[in-house]
């Protein structure tokens, strides 16, 4: 075989996959090697002064057992709810808003994607500030009202009302967007054949626009569950920076307890272990959604 | 199709190994003339950098490279992972106590600094800090301490007046020979209703105490957790739960922006305050405060909060002019000059007496005499020990405290709670 055969062979059937590797070499340094060593160091023992060997699923069943663990489970899930569901209502309320000819729209359609712009430093003063117990603004208009100060931070509802608050003020802009984008390709005609049928706005929305943009809907579904499996730094401003959540871990979620194992005891097998569940969890909750999403789809076919 | 497979794996391996070639960097740190360079790995201030240089004008074979990570938070995972590896610690790490306690547990990661003389130092600090970077058995020294968090009372002598209370910082020292004193001033300050609490939040109440009881904590010299059965512990507790019982607690949550801004508006009238906590309160209180805030005795004898090592890894290529900088840095004039440069008060008895230091007055603080005040609470001190997870079991009763403070428990559900919480932390 000569020379320039080969290169030409190489060229032929390699090169696609030169030009396809930067991807599949940057997961598997980023993405994959994190996973996988991960799960190694979950097997272990392994904190501050070290690795302390191999100590098989104790991790798993200690986690199993932590009552810590379990609490910061139920605050991901009900701040999951709390933040999810009126998010996507609202994004879907703004998009159709947005999707009507309206004096200054640029404006309004950048306005609505200010809150994730918005530097994370500034967030954590201005719900600081509003969430206060002595000097909150949400307070100050409660007390207009006659309701005595909240101290935010002390009880579950009260954290997971403000959190959620946070989330929602910061990601509903972002999915209005993704609607209004999906709206957007609907095509007139459609609007203008109900209209002729008699069919008022409300009606228009319910039986046109929302069917039609159901991909757009799953997806940023699916996305706001696994941003709120994960969610960890609006309860982290909220709590200014407290890793436990509260006195009594009253927003701690499965992010912030995995930290706190992890970089503030310094228990790294442990840490490790509360990731992969967190991981598994995701997958789960992601599976779940996936099998009710093909449900809807196929129900309208 | 696997060869095929293979060369190009290869090729894409080595592209990606040209990109990683670049993060690299020659470590060893001796030059072809055969100056050797040391790394020096500090967070916060130290305080070094005048330091530095008379060293390696002393010392000309020498060079220092000062490498400092702002917050001990970020550097304490980073130490981690140079220890881990083997590599990137240099040769002198600072040690902050919380993290000197835990690696005490295995001290090979770092040089026995009694190798290299360091024995004849004894008398350079204070017993008991020296004692806290020795092995059990005496046989080898981790660390040499650099500075200790003395402890006084700051307070704001215009909330005193407005009190009726005595402004003059002998005087209001004197008002809190103890703490049980200090409480019932509290409750003539919380009568006179000036609108501001007694102090900020009972979490540093509560260590101040405890810090006091002396010998043990949490933990025994064995590291057996002795929580629920040590009496200075839940004496600490019952005094701190009657100063919230007594309403003088202003709630705060240490370092959110209400407590910050509670010291240039006033919402409470003293606050424990380590040395280091005078920086904060110029800094969160400003120019325009200044002569308000005063600095009287701690209630109680003495109590140290806090305070740092320096170590040599024993991954260091030059552990002997390593541990002779580390030795110079934490020398008595080393130490003063450090308090000079960042008020960062020292741990040396020799050092506590030099003018620079016992004399030293603050402007800020109606020019109190901070050097004599914070001397005499580092010698008052009884020391105390308190075993590798110390800090997640002072979290435990932290957080207790927190919630009784909130209302959310009462005082013996809290105390069982911390009790159960400090149990699983150390029980692991």
């Amino acid at each position: 075989m000569t020379r320039p055969s080969r290169w030409n062979r190489f060229d032929l059937h390699g090169s696609p996959y030169v030009f396809i590797a930067p991807f599949f070499l940057l997961f598997a340094a980023f993405g994959l090697f994190p996973l996988l060593y991960t799960a190694w160091v979950s097997l272990r023992s392994w904190d501050l002064t070290g690795d302390a060997g191999f100590v098989g699923l104790d991790n798993y069943s200690r986690l199993l057992g932590d009552p810590d663990f379990w609490n910061a489970l139920v605050n991901t899930l009900g701040l999951l709810v709390l933040a999810t569901i009126p998010q996507l209502l609202l994004a879907l309320i703004v998009a159709a808003m947005l999707n009507r000819p309206l004096r200054a729209l640029l404006l309004f359609r950048l306005g609505v994607l200010a809150p994730i712009v918005t530097s994370v430093a500034a967030v954590a003063i201005v719900f600081g500030q509003l969430y206060g117990r002595d000097a909150g603004l949400v307070n100050g208009l409660l007390g207009l009202v006659g309701v005595d100060p909240i101290d935010w931070q002390a009880s579950k509802t009260s954290s997971w009302i403000a959190v959620s608050s946070m989330v929602n003020w910061r990601w509903m802009g972002y999915n209005a967007l993704i609607y209004l984008a999906a709206m957007q390709a609907i095509p007139r005609d459609l609007y203008e054949a109900a209209q002729i049928d008699g069919a008022g706005a409300i009606r228009q929305f319910r039986n046109i626009t929302v069917p039609l943009i159901r991909p757009a809907l799953i997806f940023t579904v699916v996305m706001s569950i696994i941003g709120g499996m994960q969610l960890f730094t609006e309860p982290l401003l909220f709590g200014q920076g407290d890793v436990s959540g509260g006195s009594l871990r009253q927003f701690q979620t499965i992010a912030m307890y995995m930290f706190e194992q992890s970089f503030q005891n310094f228990d790294y097998g442990y840490g490790s272990a509360v990731a992969w569940m967190i991981f598994l969890l995701t997958v789960i909750v992601g599976v779940i959604n996936l099998l009710i999403g093909r449900r809807l789809r196929g129900g309208t076919q | 199709m696997s060869a095929k497979w293979w060369a190009a794996v290869a090729v894409s391996v080595a592209g990606g190994l040209v990109a990683v070639a670049g993060c690299g960097g020659s470590a060893g740190g001796e030059a072809a003339d055969g100056t050797i360079t040391l790394t020096v790995k500090t967070f916060s201030q130290f305080g070094y950098e005048d330091l530095y240089k008379e060293y390696e004008a002393s010392h000309p074979g020498i060079k220092i490279k000062a490498d400092n990570i702002a917050k001990l938070g970020d550097y304490t995972p980073k130490l981690q992972q140079w220890l881990t590896a083997g590599t990137g610690a240099g040769d002198v790490v600072a040690l902050e106590e919380g993290i000197l306690v835990k690696l005490m547990a295995k001290p090979d990661q770092f040089a026995n600094l009694l190798d290299y003389g360091a024995g004849s130092l004894k008398g350079n600090f204070l017993e008991w800090k020296w004692n806290q970077a020795l092995s059990t058995d005496g046989s080898k020294l981790v660390g040499l301490g650099t500075d200790i968090g003395a402890q006084g009372m700051c307070f704001r002598s215009d909330l005193f007046a407005k009190a009726g209370l005595p402004t003059d910082r002998e005087k209001v020292g004197a008002l809190w020979p103890t703490w049980d004193e200090y409480l019932a001033t509290g409750k003539k300050f919380s009568a006179a209703n000036t609108g501001a609490s007694f102090y900020d939040t009972s979490g540093s109440i509560y260590q101040n105490i405890l810090m006091q009881q002396g010998d043990t904590t949490y933990f025994d010299r064995s590291n057996k957790l002795i929580v629920d059965t040590n009496p200075g512990v839940r004496k600490a507790w019952d005094q701190t739960v009657q100063m919230v019982d007594a309403g003088l607690s202003g709630k705060l949550q240490m370092w959110s922006p209400a407590w910050n801004a509670g010291f240039k508006k006033g919402t409470f009238a003293t606050i424990p305050c380590p040395a280091w906590m005078l920086g904060i309160i110029k800094d969160q209180a400003g120019p325009e405060n200044a002569g308000k805030w005063d600095v009287a005795r701690v209630p109680g004898e003495g109590a140290v909060r806090g305070g740092s090592f320096l170590a040599v890894p024993s991954q260091s290529k030059h552990p002997k002019e390593a541990a002779e900088l580390a030795k110079f840095l934490t020398s008595p004039e080393g130490q003063t000059a450090a308090f000079k440069a960042k008020n960062n008060f020292p741990s040396a008895p020799q050092a506590l007496d030099d003018p620079a230091v016992a004399g030293a007055k603050d402007e800020y603080f109606n020019n109190a005499p901070v050097g004599k005040i914070f001397g005499k609470s580092a010698k008052e001190l009884k020391p105390v020990y308190l075993g590798p997870e110390n800090q997640q079991v002072g979290d435990a009763i932290g957080d207790a405290l927190t919630a009784l403070e909130q209302g959310k428990l009462k005082s013996e559900e809290a105390w069982t709670k911390a009790l159960a919480d400090a149990q699983r932390a150390a029980g692991k």
